[in-house]
């Protein structure tokens, strides 16, 4: 998936991830950064989970903010799918 | 039946907590127009991973003249929720261009056209004319409901507290669904600071024969429980009627009476009902 544009998804909402992302330049690699009210407790897993869905659509080169709000794994992995879907629209 | 908003993680995930004896995970008029992508992903990965208990699961999809429609079934009906609910359903011929599309999905995944069920909304005065054509049309149709706000909004009329502008909709759903022999859904009741109000529109519903009622916030659940779930007074007497007849039956007679009553074929339809409602089962007695 080609990312070409900013885009965001998600809300402040308990429960709920904001999850911003912008296309960097080639070769740049991921550039993430988790905020989240659960941070010491399931910081890695939801690196771990941004990673997976940014895997499944082969996106290398993107900087990635997410504001979590104790958001659960369907959530965090909607809220990526649709950030990245949005931003590969022209 | 309970809506619940088709882009709030929240109350999505904690759904099946709230005691709703089903759950309508709404894609349509709950999510904003630039929300829908996001809630049809989030409905979707939901559907996948939350487990919902005993609810029934229901999903309201997009109409599928509208940008949306398509994409949502694509994405859901691969999931096979218990049933998908369609908006602002008016003919029969759209009902069938439906189930085309759905049973074209499920045939791409190699699912069969007998698990997922459909519930038809009214929401028009068209829908109402054909609401008994559109609910013989298919025996995946297990539900008729009415969507009151969007019906007073078709026939230019305001939603009165007292229902008079829909009653004679209400009334002929009833009858389709009933003539179909299939569960009729009413609308839901949107002041949620009003329990008596709710109470007595859900009596009237019952009344005329409403088979359920649809809820936009969990407070309501327990009153339409109340209204609907039979009194220990009628399960008494349905206990005693189906007792009579099995006991009457062994011993060849055909027509008794209970407590001077005679007990015909409608009574006994009514008290097997009643049991089933209060899931008493017909060998245990």
């Amino acid at each position: 998936m080609e990312i070409i544009n900013k885009a965001q998804a998600g809300s402040f909402e308990s429960s709920d991830i904001l999850v911003l992302i912008e296309p960097l330049d080639g070769n740049s690699g991921r550039k993430i950064e988790i905020d989240s009210t659960v941070m010491k407790e399931y910081g890695d897993s939801i690196k771990m989970l941004i990673d997976k869905c940014l895997d499944s659509y082969n996106v290398q080169d993107i900087h990635l903010i997410a504001k979590d709000k104790g958001a659960l794994e369907p959530t965090i992995l909607a809220r990526v799918e649709t950030a990245l879907k949005r931003a590969s629209q022209q | 039946m309970l809506y619940i908003p088709g882009n709030n993680p929240a109350m999505l995930q904690q759904g099946g907590v709230y005691g709703a004896d089903s759950l309508l995970l709404d894609l349509e008029d709950a999510v904003a127009i630039n929300q829908k992508d996001a809630a049809r992903i989030l409905v979707r990965n939901i559907l996948k991973q939350i487990n919902f208990y005993e609810a029934e699961i229901c999903v309201r999809v997009n109409h599928i003249d509208t940008p949306f429609g398509m994409e949502d079934l694509e994405e859901i009906v691969p999931l096979q929720p218990d049933a998908i609910r369609f908006p602002k359903t008016e003919t029969p011929e759209e009902l069938e261009r439906l189930i085309k599309i759905i049973e074209a999905i499920e045939n791409k995944h190699g699912l069969t056209h007998d698990k997922m069920t459909l519930h038809v909304m009214i929401e028009t005065a068209l829908g109402v004319q054909n609401v008994f054509d559109i609910a013989k049309l298919s025996k995946r149709v297990d539900a008729i409901t009415i969507g009151g706000q969007d019906l007073t909004a078709d026939m230019n009329i305001s939603n009165t507290r007292d229902g008079s502008g829909i009653d004679l909709a209400r009334k002929m759903i009833v009858m389709a669904a009933k003539a179909n022999k299939i569960d009729a859904i009413d609308t839901v009741f949107v002041d949620i600071n009003d329990d008596e109000g709710l109470r007595k529109e859900t009596e009237y519903s019952k009344n005329i024969g409403f088979t359920g009622k649809a809820v936009i916030n969990p407070r309501q659940i327990d009153i339409i429980h109340e209204v609907y779930q039979p009194t220990q007074e009628e399960i008494r007497k349905a206990y005693k009627i189906i007792a009579a007849f099995k006991k009457n039956k062994e011993a060849g007679i055909g027509v008794f009476s209970v407590d001077g009553k005679m007990v015909d074929a409608p009574v006994m339809a009514r008290a097997a009902y009643v049991l089933e409602l209060a899931d008493i089962k017909y060998d245990s007695i």
